[in-house]
């Protein structure tokens, strides 16, 4: 399928390429142009959608069990709470509960992530009661070490990148569009760029890979086991992520998601951070 | 005032025990033991001072959390010392019923409340007395009863708090090490107020999130946490220390503000009632350096200042001293990090330096290392009397 889509996108290259070198140089340029605009509001235009079918939850909750897993196997587990809700004009609002591994038990981080500029960001320490702001620019950095980054978990706001639509591919059965995303915020983030695999039916995300600074391959997500909510939206409860520079992989196992469960602003301040078990 | 708040608390922990059978009720039991290795490796400057120490500390956590949010905790903890017998103590850290309300909080017992933004010395924090025999960072506090009510507003937090009783602080003993030529006689603890330790403190605070900035202005008025420490004599005639406690008003401001990687601290309190009116203030700030050389370790920069206004002759060392730290964070399975420090007077020779670093063992341990060297130690700063304290430990927790 890789190759196959490798090949795809050289082909197209070529051909590009080929209609460029035939035509004369002051037409060619505004062509080009025109050509890449419209590939990065396809792109773009299919981030929206499937930015606008995820949305509308209101608010949820649910569990998470992380699995890491070396490179000899040898595996090491983490249990999350996670209880989040949309915003009127901004970004999604987040509390991450920490259960295991036992030294973290307790932890707790508050997020308010904003369409533009920084997310804010708490941690609650329970041994010292403190409430602890933190940078949010660590997008880079492994949570929890997993291969999961911040950048990976964090709420996807669709403004934080451009996009390019590269073109149709099938995987597992449903026909997908395949679009590459850029991070604006080119000095915090791990990638260079990030390859998704979306289904036209439904806009859900089967596949993406993910491309460090030095634009080769670092890690491939695929998804699966998608579930319906609330009539129209699709959460998916199986995540499995590869790094294929360390051989280290993570699974991401969601359970128990219960939507519109009346969580409000109050539920994520910092005494609510405070609280939070 | 004392009797009121045992009251509540005795009929919100009964009503909590025979609750726990209800629907939507969630009952927690957690717990740690610490066991805890101490040496020093040079000889005592104080006669009966020990070489090492071995010491068992046990904590436990029940809590009890109802569908309305409102919750019950109990939280008992004790420590058992081989060589020093201040060091062997027990604690309730918790004990308290906690009520959620539409939009404030009201917490009645035996609490923990953390106020401040610094890293290296906590000038603010007031509410908790320092459990000073747990370590000399002041950071572990000893249980503190109060009625604590919270209203929580989109313009703030606004908080208030009664502390009907004065919990005294912990001092190493005579066997101990970390301590001055005179051991410390807290059974012979004086107070300036007539009540004692049942003089009712009090304390407000109010604070708020201004865009990247978080800001906390309180106000302090009772019974001074940090005693003043005068000579005396025991009932065996030794010369002693006696802690004494004075009534004290103290104003705090805190802040911290993130703008990208750097995070900015601050910190600062003007005390009265204790000798003559002084002020302190500390400053810093911490910068992250994340995915170092290309992998998945983060090294963290802290630099702090701080700046006392009272005379040598007071208990603390920090007068006009600079922080500074390496916070090095392997973001590894095992979740290995490492904090090395260095504390610089700038007015006498004075340094001391600290290494800090844990570890993860498999799903439910971890290993503590501390060590701390008095590396120079200027006859004119209260460190002089750890010159010879320099010790490594080592603490590996088990979590049940």
């Amino acid at each position: 399928m890789m190759n196959r889509n490798n090949c795809r996108q050289r082909r197209r290259a070529k051909k590009l390429y080929l209609v460029a070198a035939l035509l004369p140089v002051f037409f060619c340029l505004p062509c080009f142009t025109c050509l890449a605009a419209d590939t990065d509001d396809m792109g773009y235009r299919i981030a929206r959608e499937a930015d606008r079918r995820a949305s509308g939850f209101g608010d949820f909750t649910a569990e998470m069990e992380m699995i890491l897993r070396n490179r000899q196997g040898r595996e090491s587990h983490r249990r999350i709470r996670i209880r989040a809700m949309e915003t009127e004009n901004d970004g999604d609002k987040s509390l991450t509960i920490f259960d295991s591994p036992a030294d973290v038990k307790g932890t707790a981080l508050l997020t308010h992530s904003h369409k533009s500029g920084d997310d804010d960001q708490w941690l609650y320490l329970p041994a010292l009661k403190r409430v602890k702001r933190i940078s949010s620019r660590n997008k880079s950095g492994a949570f929890m070490g997993s291969e999961f980054s911040y950048e990976d978990l964090g709420s996807l706001e669709i403004e934080k990148y451009t996009y390019k639509y590269l073109g149709e591919d099938s995987l597992n059965g449903h026909d997908c569009f395949m679009l590459e995303r850029y991070p604006k915020d080119k000095k915090n983030s791990g990638y260079s760029r990030i390859v998704s695999w979306l289904d036209q039916d439904e806009y859900r995300l089967w596949k993406e890979e993910y491309y460090d600074k030095r634009k080769r391959l670092l890690k491939t997500l695929t998804l699966g086991d998608y579930q319906r909510y609330l009539k129209t939206i699709w959460r998916v409860r199986f995540m499995h992520m590869v790094n294929h520079q360390t051989g280290k992989e993570t699974d991401l196992i969601w359970s128990n998601f219960f939507f519109r469960t009346r969580l409000s602003s109050k539920d994520f301040n910092k005494n609510s951070l405070k609280r939070a078990r | 005032m004392t009797r009121a708040i045992q009251v509540v608390t005795c009929v919100a922990m009964v009503f909590f025990l025979f609750s726990s059978a209800e629907n939507g009720n969630t009952t927690e039991l957690t717990g740690s033991a610490t066991l805890e290795g101490r040496l020093f490796p040079h000889s005592p400057a104080y006669q009966n001072q020990k070489d090492q120490n071995g010491s068992l500390a046990l904590v436990a956590e029940l809590y009890q959390g109802f569908p309305s949010g409102s919750s019950a905790i109990i939280s008992p903890f004790v420590r058992f010392d081989s060589s020093d017998p201040q060091r062997t103590h027990f604690d309730f850290r918790e004990l308290n019923f906690f009520y959620l309300g539409e939009s404030w909080e009201l917490t009645t017992g035996i609490s923990r409340v953390y106020w401040g933004a610094t890293e290296f010395v906590h000038l603010v924090d007031i509410i908790n007395q320092a459990d000073l025999v747990e370590s000399l960072d002041g950071e572990d506090k000893l249980g503190q009863p109060m009625l604590h009510l919270a209203v929580i507003r989109d313009w703030g937090v606004v908080e208030g708090f009664l502390l009907p009783y004065f919990r005294e602080r912990t001092f190493p003993g005579k066997n101990g090490r970390l301590r001055g030529p005179l051991v410390t006689d807290t059974s012979q603890a004086i107070y300036e107020s007539g009540a004692g330790q049942h003089h009712i403190d009090i304390a407000a605070r109010y604070s708020c999130t201004i865009g990247m900035c978080d800001l906390g202005i309180s106000q302090f008025i009772g019974t001074g946490r940090e005693p003043t420490l005068i000579t005396g004599t025991n009932i065996s005639g030794e010369h002693v220390l006696i802690p004494y406690y004075p009534q004290i008003s103290q104003t705090g401001i805190d802040l911290q503000m993130a703008d990208g990687e750097w995070l900015w601290k601050g910190e600062a309190i003007y005390r009265s009632g204790q000798s003559r009116s002084f002020a302190a203030a500390t400053i810093g700030f911490e910068y992250t350096m994340y995915g170092l050389f290309r992998s998945a370790m983060d090294l963290g920069m802290i630099g702090e200042y701080i700046f006392d206004d009272r005379d040598e002759t007071v208990s603390t060392p920090y007068d006009n001293d600079l922080m500074a730290g390496l916070r090095w964070t392997w973001n590894d399975v095992d979740d290995t990090n490492l904090l090395v420090g260095i504390i610089k007077d700038l007015e006498n020779p004075s340094l001391i330096l600290t290494l800090e670093g844990s570890r993860r063992l498999g799903e439910s341990a971890k290993v503590e290392v501390t060590a701390v060297f008095f590396a120079e130690t200027s006859e004119n700063d209260p460190v002089y009397f750890f010159r010879d304290d320099d010790f490594i430990k080592v603490e590996i927790i088990i979590y049940f």
